[in-house]
């Protein structure tokens, strides 16, 4: 890898990494990899039980249960998704975001989470548009922390939400998986994946089940580092050659400014890398065709893709309501029951 | 008031530029080295102050030359009397303290005022003046003012000066009156926004990543600059050399009979970027940790003797500056307390480098590389400078026992090997820890 690097003496042992404390609580969910095989089976298993339970019965899961969403971006589906989630199963939950809060006066994430802590909250959902936020309150408040979306990193519960959608097409909706549960399936995921949460959550998540994914981009949003990111992981450039080989594709938003930023023209994007009728019909006819949102039609995802037959675009948005109920169970009731990964 | 005599007795002294490394005693008076004799045979010890070494290594002490002390402006974070007893407390009995204070130490007057008694320090500090004026990489300073202050070198140290004509300017000009030219390798135009070393592991935790071609860049350019300026021996000193890149690149130079130094931080030649973990603030420095091929690099540079010297970059914050996310935590660790205790446990213990070469990249080789006379030498009529520890010693390492304000640092609980017992600076007992 550094071709500038002199060959090092045979008995050189240097210290090791030390072993990583996190997640400090059980019921946390920071990252997919905080998650066995095992542990993806009960989320999976309890967001269709959950979601089939009677809405009155459900209401005693989390009664009376305090949950705060920590907001520090802006967010439709996500916090809308696990308020109503929270509510679902009879939590209380109360949304702080960075905008009308003390964060605007420069009150700290550990403060915030302190206080927060103080109030009464026993899990805390976080966004926050800087990586690694949430060990940082994890860290802080040892309370159980919902990772909702950390800066570039990770978005765990996208993540699974994907997964429950990509088992309902191709796996006839199944929840018990296992290390060969998507074998033989690739997952195409598409665009600005440099700055993709959703990305770094799904490469991370879906090989472990089976699937291959194959990342999709320009250079200037995909490195080639991408590849090194676990395995299961292959980058294809060429956008229909991915379509070909593809069982699933999962556009992702691609932020107009951010390619003027790269001296990238956007009609040599959209020709290179929009997902079209025609595309879909003559390369992929029969992949399911995602996108965690928001979308931006006419960019990534031309109108007559995101709204026809193959889209599952919405089906994701409501699959997060079920995955999300599980994911707020497992923090403040099931995860000591679990298996520990 | 002139400080009693000491006889440091039954130990065993390691002077690399003398060339000793056997039991003998040694005398301090009046500041200086008195005498040293055979065991026993002390001549002009009468009345003195008698330390028992035995079991104990007497070496020269230890010269660290890149600190952060953070006064004059930054005092939550350090001082120099809080400094120097961290650096007593690791052995160390001369800091260069680096110009990046507040005001910048672009003056005589500053550069005095830090080595004023009323500062408190334990050891010698020894200021590095700032190459431009407010460290802007603009109009040059003036050398000779700052030299005959008491400035040892020159730098603009986290603001690297990155336009080749004005590099070029404070190479010439630093050389005509005979000072080193720091400078902090970092081409700042490929770092904007970046918080660890870029690779697989930034590009796992979503951070943006500082290419290792930064520093290797412009350590090369530098070496051009002063391969153009050879006639005049402008002295370039590469500051925390972190890259495989950058040190085939001072190699090389040196190989070209150039004026060229470099200096490497314990945390370059132990950790790797893998140590971030998740977003471990204590790991955040600039340059980064890098990959482990880099890290290995400065083991080898190291044994091999490419490296002149081991300088901490102690880099103090207060704590509540450290735990916020990492893309906004400062840069930097401590180091003073940690530096003996890593190199002679990896360096001497694990990679089997010679007692008296490991001392000679923390004292010797530091002292001759910024042309501090009289010290890394315990030769008779030399500075009273010296370090007596137990060579032996595992301990672990606690920050809630530093001695320094900030407890910032990635080797909380590691073991440690050589355990510092006295310190002792111009004659001056500064530090002790007897077992």
């Amino acid at each position: 890898m550094n071709p500038a690097a002199t060959p090092v003496r045979r008995h050189i042992h240097p210290p090791p990494a030390p072993a990583l404390p996190f997640p400090h609580h059980p019921g946390s969910l920071l990252s997919v990899m905080d998650l066995s095989v095992d542990a993806v089976t009960h989320i999976l298993t309890r967001a269709t039980a959950l979601e089939n339970e009677d809405p009155l019965l459900r209401d005693h899961i989390l009664l009376k249960r305090r949950i705060a969403l920590l907001f520090y971006e802006s967010s439709t589906r996500t916090r809308t998704s696990f308020e109503l989630a929270a509510k679902s199963l009879g939590a209380d939950t109360t949304l702080v975001s960075n905008l009308s809060s003390s964060i605007e006066k420069g009150e700290s994430l550990k403060d915030t989470g302190l206080t927060l802590r103080a109030l009464g909250a026993q899990a805390i959902i976080l966004r926050h548009n800087s990586s690694g936020a949430a060990w940082l309150l994890e860290e802080s408040t040892h309370l159980p922390v919902i990772n909702a979306g950390d800066g570039m990193h990770e978005h765990p519960t996208q993540a699974l939400l994907d997964l429950r959608t990509i088992l309902v097409h191709l796996r006839d909706g199944a929840t018990t998986v296992t290390p060969e549960t998507l074998s033989g399936v690739t997952v195409t995921i598409v665009g600005d994946i440099l700055h993709s949460r959703v990305a770094r959550s799904n490469m991370l998540l879906l090989p472990r089940l089976g699937a291959t994914v194959m990342l999709c981009g320009p250079k200037e949003l995909l490195p080639e580092m991408a590849a090194h990111a676990g395995p299961g992981i292959v980058i294809e450039r060429d956008f229909e050659a991915a379509m070909r080989q593809s069982q699933a594709i999962m556009m992702l938003r691609i932020q107009a400014e951010r390619i003027a930023g790269l001296q990238l023209d956007l009609e040599e994007y959209k020709a290179s890398y929009q997902l079209t009728g025609q595309r879909l019909a003559s390369l992929a006819p029969a992949a399911v065709v995602m996108h965690p949102g928001p979308i931006i039609r006419g960019l990534e995802i031309t109108a007559g893709v995101a709204d026809g037959p193959q889209s599952a675009i919405l089906e994701q948005v409501t699959n997060g309501v079920a995955i999300r109920m599980a994911v707020m169970e497992r923090a403040l009731v099931a995860a000591h029951q679990e298996a520990r990964p | 008031m002139t400080a009693a005599a000491i006889a440091i007795r039954h130990g065993h002294l390691i002077d690399p530029s003398a060339g000793i490394d056997a039991a003998k005693d040694i005398l301090l008076k009046d500041g200086r080295v008195a005498e040293i004799a055979a065991p026993g045979r002390l001549k002009l010890a009468n009345g003195a102050q008698v330390i028992d070494a035995t079991g104990l290594t007497i070496a020269p002490g230890l010269i660290d030359i890149h600190v952060h002390l953070r006064e004059p402006g930054q005092t939550h974070k350090e001082t120099i009397a809080t400094g120097t007893a961290a650096a007593a407390a690791g052995g160390f009995t001369a800091v260069a303290a680096m110009p990046n204070t507040t005001p910048v130490n672009d003056s005589p007057e500053i550069t005095r005022w830090m080595q004023a008694p009323d500062r408190g320090a334990s050891v010698r500090v020894f200021p590095i003046g700032a190459a431009t004026r407010g460290s802007k990489g603009e109009f040059l300073n003036d050398y000779a003012a700052l030299k005959s202050a008491g400035a040892v070198a020159v730098t603009d140290d986290g603001h690297p000066i990155l336009k080749d004509n004005i590099m070029r300017d404070v190479l010439a000009s630093a050389a005509r009156v005979g000072l080193c030219v720091i400078q902090h390798a970092e081409d700042t135009r490929m770092t904007q926004g970046a918080s660890m070393n870029l690779g697989p592991v930034s590009f796992k935790l979503g951070l943006r990543g500082m290419p290792a071609e930064a520093e290797t860049s412009l350590v090369e350019r530098d070496i051009r600059l002063v391969a153009e300026l050879r006639e005049s021996r402008a002295h370039l000193h590469v500051a925390h050399t972190s890259t495989a890149g950058a040190l085939a690149a001072v190699r090389q130079a040196r190989r070209n009979g150039l004026r060229v130094t470099c200096e490497v931080a314990p945390h370059h030649f132990l950790l790797t970027e893998e140590h971030v973990g998740f977003y471990n603030t204590h790991c955040k420095m600039n340059p980064p940790l890098r990959s482990a091929a880099d890290r290995d690099a400065m083991i080898e540079g190291i044994l091999d003797g490419v490296v002149d010297a081991i300088a901490t970059d102690h880099a103090p914050h207060a704590t509540h500056e450290k735990e916020v996310e990492f893309e906004h935590a400062p840069n930097g660790i401590t180091g003073l307390e940690t530096a003996l205790g890593l190199s002679l446990r990896w360096l001497h213990k694990e990679w089997k480098m010679p007692l008296g070469r490991v001392i000679s990249l923390l004292s010797p080789q530091p002292a001759a590389l910024l042309g501090f006379k009289g010290r890394g030498t315990l030769a008779v009529g030399s500075y009273a400078d010296v370090v007596i520890f137990d060579p032996k010693a595992e301990w672990v390492y606690r920050a809630t026992d530093s001695k320094s304000k900030a407890k910032n640092t990635p080797f909380d609980g590691w073991t440690m090997q050589g355990k510092v017992r006295w310190t002792i600076s111009e004659g001056r007992i500064v530090y002790t820890n007897p077992a």
